[in-house]
């Protein structure tokens, strides 16, 4: 693959290991240089900008924790007055998107604003220490979901926050992991050459979060494939146009998956058929 | 000058405030309606859809989301708007913190208005004290003609001070009724305030990337905060040059003689005054009427209540030997804010100071309101009227 210039350059605080830096450096390599950033609050922002320093090669903002999609949204409209066709990405992690900001996503997507929103998805607020978010999926292990006697972790299901974007009637949607920085480059090309608003959401394995090994983040999100728990997905026109579950799709079983994530750990065995459930569930609905 | 550059006509406050943004030219606007804001951000909507405007408009889905608006849109260089009044703002306040913080030009105009619960749609300044201590620049408009003027100079300190501003204005009583008003054309606006153009490398720009609203440690939060206060205190300067500077390009014939006026502040009064009044906004056109029947009582109107003239308040209150802080919020438990700011302004003044909290909620507040206060300036403590 050919690389072009880094648009974020090495130097940030990130943990070992972490996934979602891997995910955003396959991100950056579909920019091109006339490309502004907006940045929720979480890792990435706290990690990639320690004044008065900056990781960032392209125009980068960071406003609020919930905001960043009126943020673009004022950006876009400021670029239209100028007409100029510069792009505009938004980076945000799951408790921006899922909780906190999702009333804001809300309206940028009413208003059809030209603009690429995509979330890494920890699965929980890794920034803040691993508590539960509305992307927490059931039974996990998290510091405001602790799995005791009396409780089995997260008890609520995971959010579909593909079909809260498919609702809103976008043009392309997709869904990858950060184990196929490919797959992840082609889609933010496709999206940046859709019009309208698009939503891409990429698994992002979190070492202190998932309580993995600092070499295992890759694994963990080829496994959330390969379970069928986190397919890769792309919606054109609202139509399922490409999924991982595909005619050769040989499932692993989940718990492959679960065990290797200190997160899990504690599930008993029909905790862990029921995730199972959820990993057939998805196979049958993204078959293509 | 030309006739017709000083043609008054009778208009809502609401319309004269919109006629002057849209003469301002900004490039984006976005706002939420909340009464009693709603017939501003109406007209502008309608001058765009009619083609005299042709800023970007944007539906916002809440106030927050408006702010956040006009925060990315400063953020990538553009001249921004917004208005609001009471929820709004309080639902706007992180945003407004961040504004202020990241050192954009916001200009947003609030029609004042009391905070819930009760719910309640009527004037009061509480609105305007929650947003206090958001490093804004704070001015406060007695009329629709100052409140004309004070939008032009807000664009013209922002721009120049890389500081958001509010121009408050009573909601109902300033935006909902008429009066004779000059409106300052395009051509006016632009001799005083050029387009705005900020610097390559100052704002989001492919062509010269930045980073804007990274994460500060100890070691440089304080400084940016320490920053902000300084730049703050010394925009009164800049304020008085901005108002007199405007005031030469639209000289006001209707204004009522003061003896005093910088911009921040204005006295009306004798030259020595027993007895002196401190108020802001438009229950300073109440108490000058009031005052036309007393010959040892003045006012101290204060325009900027952020940065705060304390020097000027210090000066004037000295002359006195009753000083009355009349204003239209409390901080509940303590005492009303404006209150809280002139004492701490005045450590040295010998006079009596009392505080009157008035207009509550749309409170009416009578000439005979302001007689009384007068005549119980002679006692300190805090009274609600």
């Amino acid at each position: 693959m050919e690389y072009k210039k880094n648009f974020l350059t090495p130097g940030h605080n990130a943990c070992a290991g972490c996934g979602q830096l891997s995910a955003v450096q396959a991100v950056m390599r579909a920019l091109s240089a006339d490309t502004i950033l907006v940045n929720a609050t979480g890792c990435l922002e706290v990690t990639t900008t320690a004044h008065p320093q900056s990781a960032w090669q392209l125009p980068w903002i960071h406003s609020l924790f919930e905001n960043s999609a009126a943020i673009a949204s004022g950006v876009k409209a400021s670029l239209r007055k100028k007409k100029k066709g510069t792009k505009v990405v938004i980076q945000a992690g799951d408790g921006g998107t899922y909780d906190i900001g999702i009333g804001l996503i809300s309206g940028l997507w009413e208003r059809g604003e030209e603009i690429l929103y995509i979330c890494y998805d920890t699965e929980s607020y890794s920034n803040t220490g691993v508590q539960a978010s509305g992307s927490t999926p059931w039974g996990a292990n998290t510091v405001t979901t602790p799995a005791d006697k009396k409780s089995i972790g997260a008890q609520q299901v995971k959010k579909d926050m593909i079909g809260i974007a498919l609702a809103h009637g976008l043009n392309y949607i997709a869904q990858s992991t950060a184990a196929f920085p490919d797959d992840i480059t082609n889609k933010v090309k496709k999206a940046l050459a859709t019009s309208g608003p698009t939503y891409i959401q990429i698994l992002s394995p979190c070492v202190p979060g998932w309580k993995i090994k600092t070499d295992e983040a890759i694994a963990a999100a080829r496994l959330a494939v390969q379970t069928g728990l986190y397919p890769l997905l792309e919606y054109s026109n609202s139509q399922l146009s490409s999924s991982s579950i595909n005619q050769n799709f040989q499932a692993k079983p989940v718990d492959e998956y679960l065990k290797m994530q200190g997160r899990f750990r504690h599930l008993k065995t029909e905790d862990i058929a029921h995730i199972q459930k959820n990993a057939d569930k998805n196979i049958s609905i993204y078959k293509i | 000058m030309k006739k017709n550059i000083t043609k008054t006509s009778f208009l809502e406050g609401s319309r004269a405030i919109s006629l002057t943004v849209a003469n301002i030219q900004p490039e984006v606007v976005s706002a939420y309606p909340i009464t009693p804001q709603t017939h501003i951000v109406e007209d502008l909507a309608s001058f765009k859809a009619s083609g005299k405007a042709n800023y970007e408009y944007l539906r916002a889905e809440s106030e927050f989301a408006a702010a956040s608006i006009v925060v990315g849109a400063s953020a990538a260089g553009s001249r921004v708007y917004s208005a609001t009044s009471s929820q709004g703002l309080l639902l706007m306040i992180e945003v407004l913190y961040n504004a202020s913080g990241l050192r954009l030009p916001l200009v947003m105009t609030v029609a004042n208005r009391a905070v819930g619960a009760p719910i309640n749609i009527w004037n009061d300044h509480s609105d305007a004290m929650a947003m206090r201590d958001a490093g804004w620049i704070m001015l406060f408009a007695e009329n629709h003609q100052e409140a004309v003027d004070l939008h032009v100079i807000s664009y013209k300190l922002a721009e120049s001070l890389n500081i958001p501003v509010t121009v408050n204005v009573d909601g109902f009583i300033l935006t909902h009724s008429h009066e004779n008003v000059i409106i300052p054309s395009k051509l006016q606006i632009k001799k005083y305030l050029p387009s705005y153009k900020p610097k390559l490398g100052t704002y989001l720009n492919p062509k010269q990337p930045i980073t804007i609203g990274g994460f500060f440690s100890p070691e440089y939060y304080w400084q940016e905060k320490a920053r902000l206060d300084q730049d703050l205190k010394a925009a009164t300067a800049k304020i008085t040059s901005a108002y007199h500077s405007w005031k030469k390009i639209l000289p006001s014939p209707l204004a009522i003689k003061t003896i005093f006026d910088n911009g921040l502040v204005e006295y009306y009064g004798p030259q020595k005054a027993e007895t002196l009044l401190i108020a802001m906004g438009s229950v300073s056109g109440t108490i000058k009427e009031a005052l036309k029947k007393q010959n040892k009582v003045g006012l101290l109107k204060i325009r900027s209540y952020r940065p705060f003239p304390a020097e000027d308040i210090k000066r004037i209150a000295s002359r006195s030997h009753q000083i009355a802080i009349i204003e239209k919020a409390i901080s509940s438990g303590a005492t009303g804010p404006l209150y809280a700011d002139v004492i701490a302004a005045c450590p040295t003044v010998k006079g009596i100071f009392s505080n009157h909290i008035v207009g509550l909620g749309g409170r009416d507040i009578s000439l005979e309101t302001i007689n009384s206060i007068i005549k119980s300036s002679q006692h300190e403590g805090l009274k609600f009227w």
